[in-house]
Parts: structure tokens; C-alpha cells; sequence
């Protein structure tokens, strides 16, 4: 077994392990962290795969910002435990087996279209930032310029939802 | 060398763990993580197809979903405020002012 194939599973476990712990806890905050585990996971990944830049992106911006803003929601509503309610019966014998089926059977098409992928072609080499920006500047001008108003519209609808009404 | 499959694979079981999150859970804030999640294991394919194809228009598009969940994640828990204030609770099935 490779470095890389090792360093993979080792990263690949630590996510799911995160994901799997996101939903047994009880507690918001303990979810908040195994979701931040997730999501460094992801990012080493990224970097295995030689997406520098996106790897970076990841971090600081959800591992850093996204995931800061929900632990101050968390402590600022002062969530507690999850107060279990009772399930349908519906969700339980139903919702559940489909959920899971979901996500076996989009595997298992993965799995078995495997002679249809190219084999990555430049595996540990990085990608250059430079050719991201040139891409995102070029190509992608126009959604990259109205990502920035969603921004605005976002920042204007946090504040109007979350200021106190008098 | 990892194959490109193994990372959809993992994608896959992301997603799927983030879905049974969704209607799993009962507290509003952590079924918000369930769809943070869901959209992380999107970039994670998203990444791999970059990667497996040598063109980096994946990773462009990562980086307007990581856009998109920011804002997202802002309105959100703006709404998620307004709703524990109005209710007094985080539960989501308190908040059932459309049910019959």
C-alpha cells in the first residue's frame, strides 16, 4: 500500500468517523466540533489531491468562518440538549432504510462505473493557483462578479432577519 | 496514486450520512450542519472529477458553492435566531404554524 493510498484512508476514516458522530450526539456543540473534523479531513484531502488552493479556502473559510458563526448562534441561543421527541413511525421504518439506500446505491454506481473514469493524471502534482485565477478572472468573470452581490444581498438579509424588531 | 473512485465513494457516503443527519435530527441548528455537510461532500466530488478530468473548472465551481454555503450560513442562522426568538425553542417540531 502507498503513502498516499494510506494517507487517504486515514483522512477518509476521520471523516466519516466525524460525520457518523455529527448525528449521534445530542449536543449542538458536540456536533459543531465533529462537523470542523469533517471538514479538516476534507481539506487534507484536497491537499493529497493537489487542490492547494481550495484546500486553503477550506480551512479559513469553512473550518474558520462558516463554522465560528454556528458556535456563536450555538452559545447564543444557549442550545441545550436535543429533547427527544417521538418519532413517527414513519421516519423510523421508512425515512431511515431510505437514507441509507440513497447513499448505497449513488456508491454503487460509482463502484461499478470504474472503466468509464480516466485515472487522475497528474496525482501529488499541485495545481497552480495561477491557473485558478486566470480561470476564475477569464471564464468565470461573470459569476464571479455576482457572487460578490449575493454576498451583499446575504450581509443585508442577516442583518434585517437578525435585528430586534420595535 | 489513489484511484479517482475512491473519492467519489467517500462523497457518496458523505452525503448519504449528511441526509440521514437531515431527517434524523431534531435541533434546527444541527439539521443546518446536516446540509453543510451534504454540500462538502459536493466539493469533495467536484475536486476529484477536477482532478481525474486535468481541468480546473472543478475547483472553480468549489469555490462559488463555498460562496453560496456562506451566505447561505448567514441568512440562515439569521432565520434560525428569529425563529428560537419567536418560539422559545429549537426544535423543529414546534415550528408547525403550516400544518393542518
Amino acid at each position: 500500500m502507498s503513502a498516499a493510498l494510506l494517507i487517504f484512508f486515514v483522512l477518509a476514516g476521520l471523516a466519516v468517523l466525524g460525520a457518523v458522530a455529527l448525528i449521534l450526539q445530542s449536543h449542538p456543540i458536540h456536533s459543531a466540533l465533529s462537523l470542523i473534523l469533517v471538514m479538516l479531513s476534507l481539506a487534507g484531502l484536497y491537499l493529497l489531491m493537489g487542490a492547494e488552493f481550495v484546500a486553503a479556502v477550506q480551512i479559513i473559510v469553512y473550518g474558520g468562518a462558516v463554522m465560528v458563526l454556528f458556535v456563536f448562534v450555538i452559545m447564543l441561543l444557549n442550545a441545550g440538549e436535543e429533547e427527544r421527541t417521538n418519532f413517527s413511525k414513519l421516519a423510523t421504518f421508512a425515512g431511515v432504510p431510505l437514507a441509507l439506500a440513497l447513499g448505497g446505491v449513488i456508491a454503487a454506481a460509482i463502484a461499478r462505473s470504474s472503466g468509464h473514469l480516466p485515472a487522475p493524471a497528474a496525482n501529488g502534482a499541485l495545481t497552480p493557483t495561477r491557473e485558478l485565477s486566470k480561470l476564475l478572472f477569464s471564464e468565470f468573470v461573470y459569476p464571479f462578479e455576482l457572487t460578490s452581490f449575493l454576498i451583499l444581498v446575504a450581509i443585508i438579509g442577516a442583518i434585517v432577519l437578525a435585528q430586534r424588531e420595535n | 496514486m489513489v484511484p479517482t473512485n475512491y473519492y467519489l465513494i467517500l462523497s457518496a457516503i458523505l452525503f448519504g450520512l449528511g441526509v440521514l443527519a437531515f431527517v434524523f435530527k431534531r435541533n434546527i441548528i444541527t439539521i443546518f450542519m446536516a446540509i453543510e455537510l451534504m454540500l462538502n461532500a459536493v466539493n469533495l466530488a467536484f475536486v476529484a472529477f477536477s482532478q481525474a478530468l486535468g481541468k480546473t473548472d472543478g475547483e472553480v465551481f468549489v469555490l462559488f458553492v463555498i460562496v453560496v454555503a456562506a451566505a447561505e450560513a448567514a441568512v440562515g442562522l439569521g432565520i434560525i435566531i428569529l425563529t428560537a426568538r419567536n418560539r422559545r425553542s429549537l426544535n423543529v417540531e414546534r415550528v408547525d404554524l403550516l400544518k393542518l
